[in-house]
């Protein structure tokens, strides 16, 4: 839908392609205080908020179904088990895998990917083979690769970054060899916003005979997912940043790799028959699924499922556009903000910085407004080097978000220059 | 929980105009710290005379206001001091940080006294503390290595 804008930039609320107001009544967090002043939360990009259908499924699950998976032969093992697996059909479906049984319950991205790097990478990765992966990687998609290169002798190339902050494909492309085993990388950076061109990842690296995982930790939360078109072999996400409970999260596997890979986790449930000094194991996904899983959280992340699907992730990708739109509208007028990523295709989150104030204090001051935002390095340490910032202050939306919550952060950092300015003239 | 209370005009002072920031020349021992929740980093450098007392101290390394401020109001108290008496005044702040222990309202700790009101942000505690912390483990350090070469 085309957005039409006001004589100041801001988007008429009526061409918003979902019901913001009513969205938010879904959201009891929404509608409490922050240091008296009304919540405006703005950091998505760290964890969600749950709409009540989520904190309610979770109640009902543990007041009528608990009971352990895969085991009990009772009317609540029963039920527990059905909602269990059935919260995986509907994953599968969100993203489009083949099967359920491409989908892996895990605790959450983090996990995911350290299920790939040491069950497949420890497989794989000889002496002098490559892992490559980008400057702007989380720290979750850096630290498990070093962890397994250091164990196995492998190296990590690292893709450089256009000045705007996207990946330098050509320098991807040099980078590629018969050494290179796996291609690390996210779908969208958690502090530049820039959405990266996966597929063609998919197709360059798969040229080369390599692997392709893709963190999409900040991705399949916001915008329609088609792991088929993706073409990749691994994709990792997390329920609680896509309005589900926190300790779920998802790795995708194509069957084939799942297959013929060892497990991570050792223990029950993930075994079909034990010798005192070896094992059989039963098929993917539970193969990987040691030990009782997650059950609430898993069935949680279903109905968080359903709920972004009530919306529609196209709708929800255009509200979130637009609010970014317009969040990089205001911004630009400030000769003391700096944003960084691209400026124009780019996802809900916007780093920034503002002259003589560290991102902490930013943080701290309009919290005291009912802002809350990140500052820090968010987790991507390197990105911060070759950005030459030690920290910026973040911001991210989603679709429960508005125009008017943006306009309270934008005078909030008035807030900021009020206490910062103080200082300027006494000292001068 | 006041802005006030944390954003004193003293702590704005220092942060503008640190106190004892910059590299010092053949320190008798320096110490880096870090703060991972924020990715600041500072270096602390130290010069001792025979007596094992501070003849000056200095901070170098980038930080959020109340790092800052606090690092240089540190460097402040702490010249003239021994070690022991310095390690003492650590104690003394981080106390003041969990709101168990306070300064005494002498002259010479009226600007550390301000840094009070931070007790009150627990999430900005670290940062009061980074440079006092970062103090703490170099003198230690410094104790071990004295002691090892004894």
């Amino acid at each position: 839908m085309p957005v039409t804008k006001g004589s100041n930039g801001a988007i008429k609320k009526e061409n918003s392609p979902i019901d913001v107001d009513k969205i938010r009544q879904d959201f009891p967090i929404l509608s409490r205080k922050a240091h008296g002043k009304p919540l405006v939360y703005l950091d998505n990009a760290a964890t969600s908020q749950k709409p009540k259908l989520v904190i309610e499924q979770l109640d009902e699950y543990y007041r009528q179904h608990n009971a352990n998976v895969h085991r009990g032969i009772h009317v609540l093992s029963e039920e527990a088990t059905d909602a269990y697996e059935a919260a995986r059909a509907k994953i599968r479906k969100f993203i489009n895998a083949e099967s359920a049984q491409n989908i892996i319950y895990t605790k959450g991205t983090t996990e995911s990917i350290n299920l790939v790097a040491n069950a497949w990478g420890r497989q794989h990765f000889r002496e002098g083979d490559e892992i490559i992966l980008s400057q702007m990687e989380h720290h979750s998609n850096l630290v498990p690769w070093q962890i397994v290169a250091k164990a196995t002798g492998a190296k990590i190339r690292p893709i450089n970054l256009t000045e705007e902050g996207r990946l330098d494909l050509d320098h991807f492309a040099t980078l590629l060899n018969k050494r290179t085993k796996i291609v690390a990388i996210t779908q969208m950076s958690n502090v530049l916003g820039t959405l990266n061109p996966i597929a063609k990842i998919s197709e360059m690296a798969h040229g080369a005979g390599a692997k392709v995982l893709v963190d999409g930790a900040q991705g399949a939360a916001h915008m329609p997912t088609d792991i088929q078109e993706f073409g990749c072999d691994f994709y990792a996400f997390s329920g609680h940043k896509m309005c589900g409970p926190t300790g779920i999260g998802i790795l995708y596997g194509k069957m084939d790799i799942l297959e013929e890979m060892d497990p991570f986790l050792g223990g029950g449930e993930m075994i079909e028959e034990v010798q005192i000094d070896s094992s059989t194991y039963k098929d993917p996904p539970w193969k990987f699924e040691a030990g009782t899983p997650n059950i609430a959280q898993a069935i949680g992340m279903g109905y968080a499922v359903d709920y972004l699907q009530s919306i529609g992730m196209e709708n929800i990708l255009a509200h979130e556009s637009d609010l970014t739109n317009y969040t990089m509208q205001r911004l630009k007028y400030f000769e003391d903000v700096h944003v960084y990523g691209p400026h124009g295709k780019r996802g809900g989150i916007v780093s920034f910085t503002m002259d003589g104030v560290h991102p902490h204090d930013i943080a701290t001051i309009v919290d005291q407004e009912g802002v809350a935002l990140r500052a820090g390095h968010h987790c991507a340490q390197p990105l911060m080097r070759w950005l030459n910032v030690g920290s910026t202050a973040r911001i991210s939306v989603y679709f429960y978000n508005t125009t008017d919550e943006i306009d309270i952060f934008i005078h909030s950092l008035d807030k900021v220059r009020e206490i910062f300015s103080n200082v300027a003239e006494r000292t001068v | 929980m006041s802005l006030n209370g944390l954003y004193k005009e003293v702590v704005l002072d220092h942060y503008r105009s640190p106190r004892h920031q910059g590299k010092l020349e053949n320190p008798t021992f320096e110490e880096g710290g870090h703060n991972p929740s924020c990715g600041d980093t500072l270096e602390v450098y130290v010069k001792l005379d025979d007596d094992k007392k501070i003849t000056d101290v200095a901070f170098d390394g980038h930080g959020c206001s109340i790092s800052l401020a606090s690092s240089s109001m540190m460097t402040e108290i702490m010249i003239g001091k021994t070690v022991d008496e310095a390690l003492e005044l650590v104690e003394t702040f981080e106390g003041m940080m969990r709101g168990e222990t306070e300064f005494p309202e002498e002259d010479e700790y009226l600007d550390v006294l301000s840094m009070k009101g931070v007790a009150e942000f627990p999430v900005r505690v670290k940062c009061a503390t980074l440079a006092w912390d970062t103090l703490k483990r170099g003198i230690t350090k410094y104790h071990t290595q004295e002691k090892s070469a004894e």
